[in-house]
């Protein structure tokens, strides 16, 4: 046999497999539980389980609330995803590109939003917003929210840049395309599996939020504010539908994004000869 | 061959920050010439290419391609191709796209661009490949890509930044017969920067080798390898054993140099300045032109007293390492048969000779 099997010990392999087993049981068991009991027909969750239904997911969609909520986290999303990444972009562009004085403590504040904790975010969001006269409406929650997702759209496509060949740019200059049209034909065709990456992922940010968007939606609320507006009244199975709807459209949205990030996207800098 | 100037460099000094990487340079270019910039990493030869594709601004002076000055031109304004060491294939295109390249930034018509990119593909034999991803490629395969992608414009100059250093030894031998070729048959003038000696000698016209920023020769391969004018030519090259010592006479036609392994001579023509008594002189003589024997040899100018320290097989020859009584390094290359009668036993007492004539004066710089 090869050596890998001589040199492997049976017991560190299973308690390896175990932990793995473990570790995403812990993670995802809540989340199953949620989707268990939303097609669960028991008031309240217990075991053992009442019989299939789908009175939950019906009476979700019948309330008109649930659905300006999904509205506006869907239309708030999309807009954030295309902002944040425009940023992003620039920034990320701007890092690659330019070396100036200072140019760490603009990589530092770029990146900073996303590790200020987020009721403090929250707070000072709906401080300045409605200092500004911005507060309580979508656009709030759009500003809020490109805030905290343009620096992931930044790290996003930073990385990408960082794999491409130096030479690259100025090749594509020296064969005649201005600077134009060398972001045109060179730099976002490259960048583009981590420009549709960034923008899947800072719509699941959006889409996911809650604390933030609680403190400035005022009366646009977003889907997650509305959740908490029911858990707050009652305890509904209906959270549990709506738990795994918004669990199934922010899966989709990452996977999406990890298969643009890691699929395949020709060679880079990196793996070059 | 009188060949009108293409480019030339007059005065133009590169610095970055307060580093100066090109100092003072004043050289042409010739139309329709393969020159070749020589020398060791830092040199500044990938900087003066740089500076003539336009991606870098002189500091001082003036470039001048087709006599007018071109300092500021961006570099996608003028027709100065580059084929970079990295090759810089632009990996989300295919093939025939990254051809097309250049003809579709000029704003050329799809059907004429993907004509002359297919003919261009086809004269470097990657026609078959057109429609594959560049990553799908061989080495050799790429440069090619590479080339025709920097050809399909038929610039009047090209630029090539050590495009064969990816490549293996057996490649690289096919590559410079395909890079010689083309420039023949096209008749554009190739600069080629490259730090390798082989790949230089073997397919310029015209070499410059730099050091530190400074040309240090130019001339065809011939010229620098028989007589390299400065020491550090010498030494860059390698082929040449170099003495150092002070001028006991000197005249038109012959100069004796007191060096600590002996007294040296050299004469024979190639003395246009001679040296004045007493200055410090530094003469140099090819590791080709120097003869060994077992007895001391009579009759002949300049005879060194050596012990055998090593010998190392070159193919059709053989280099002789050999050390002087003062420690001093020299080396000698012969073919089999000229070695083959001599004892070269580590430590064995031999004597090398060489004529005058084919003792040269560098300059120490």
């Amino acid at each position: 046999m090869s050596s890998e099997a001589i040199n492997r010990n049976r017991a560190v392999d299973w308690s390896l497999r175990a932990y793995i087993v473990l570790s995403y049981a812990f993670v995802f068991a809540p989340i199953a539980a949620s989707f268990v009991f939303s097609l669960n027909s028991d008031r309240f969750p217990s075991i053992p389980l009442g019989h299939f239904s789908l009175e939950w997911y019906q009476a979700v969609a019948s309330d008109p609330l649930v659905w300006q909520g999904l509205g506006n986290t869907l239309v708030i999303g999309v807009i954030v995803g295309v902002i944040s990444t425009l940023l992003g972009f620039g920034a990320a562009y701007t890092d690659y590109r330019y070396n100036f004085f200072g140019k760490q403590v603009y990589l530092a504040l770029a990146l900073l939003p996303p590790t200020i904790p987020v009721i403090i975010m929250g707070l000072a969001m709906l401080a300045f917003l409605s200092r500004i006269d911005l507060s309580g409406r979508a656009i709030s929650v759009i500003i809020a929210h490109v805030v905290i997702c343009a620096p992931f759209a930044m790290a996003i496509i930073r990385l990408r840049l960082s794999q491409m060949d130096p030479a690259l740019e100025p090749a594509a200059w020296n064969l005649g395309a201005s600077e134009w049209a060398t972001m045109r034909h060179v730099i976002v065709p490259f960048t583009k599996p981590a420009i549709f990456g960034a923008l899947f992922i800072t719509m699941a940010v959006s889409f996911d939020e809650f604390a933030i968007a609680w403190f400035v939606s005022g009366l646009n609320e977003t889907l997650p504010v509305k959740v908490l507006g029911f858990l707050q009244g009652q305890v509904s199975p209906r959270i549990n539908a709506i738990g795994t709807f918004v669990f199934v459209i922010s899966m989709t949205l990452v996977i999406l994004a990890q298969v643009l990030l890691s699929g395949r996207t020709g060679p880079t800098a990196a793996d070059k000869e | 061959m009188q060949r009108d100037t293409l480019v030339s460099f007059e005065g133009v000094i590169k610095r970055f920050g307060g580093f100066t990487a090109v100092q003072k340079m004043d050289f042409e270019i010739k139309k329709g010439e393969f020159l070749a910039i020589m020398g060791s990493s830092g040199c500044g030869k990938t900087t003066t290419l740089r500076m003539l594709a336009g991606l870098e601004a002189p500091s001082e002076g003036t470039i001048r391609l087709s006599g007018k000055p071109i300092n500021h031109l961006p570099t996608w304004q003028r027709d100065t191709p580059m084929v970079w060491q990295s090759l810089a294939l632009f990996p989300f295109l295919n093939v025939r796209e990254n051809v097309e390249f250049a003809l579709k930034m000029r704003g050329m018509a799809k059907a004429e661009r993907r004509q002359r990119a297919e003919q261009w593909l086809d004269r470097m034999q990657i026609l078959e490949f057109a429609d594959r991803n560049v990553a799908q490629l061989s080495g050799g395969q790429r440069q090619r890509v590479a080339l025709a992608r920097s050809l399909v414009v038929e610039p009047e100059i090209l630029l090539l930044d050590e495009p064969l250093s990816a490549l293996d030894a057996a490649l690289k031998v096919r590559m410079q017969s395909v890079l010689k070729n083309l420039q023949r048959e096209t008749g554009i003038t190739f600069v080629y920067v490259t730090h390798s000696q082989s790949e230089a000698f073997s397919m310029a016209d015209r070499v410059v080798i730099m050091s530190r920023g400074v040309i240090e020769q130019i001339g065809t391969p011939q010229e620098i390898y028989g007589a390299p004018r400065t020491r550090f030519v010498a030494d860059f090259l390698g082929s040449s054993n170099i003495f150092t010592g002070k001028v006991l006479a000197a005249s038109q036609s012959m100069v004796e140099v007191e060096t600590p392994d002996g007294r040296l001579a050299l004469g024979g023509g190639n003395l246009p300045i001679p040296p004045r008594q007493g200055d410090t002189a530094t003469l140099t003589v090819l590791d080709t032109k120097t003869h060994l024997s077992v007895s001391r040899p009579t009759g002949a100018a300049n005879i060194v007293p050596v012990r055998v320290i090593g010998e190392e097989f070159v193919g059709a020859t053989a280099t002789v390492y050999l050390e002087t009584a003062k420690g001093h390094e020299i080396r000698v290359q012969k073919s089999h048969d000229e070695l083959a009668g001599l004892p070269l036993d580590i430590g064995q007492e031999l004597f090398v000779h060489w004529a005058p004539t084919d003792s040269h004066l560098v300059a120490e710089a």
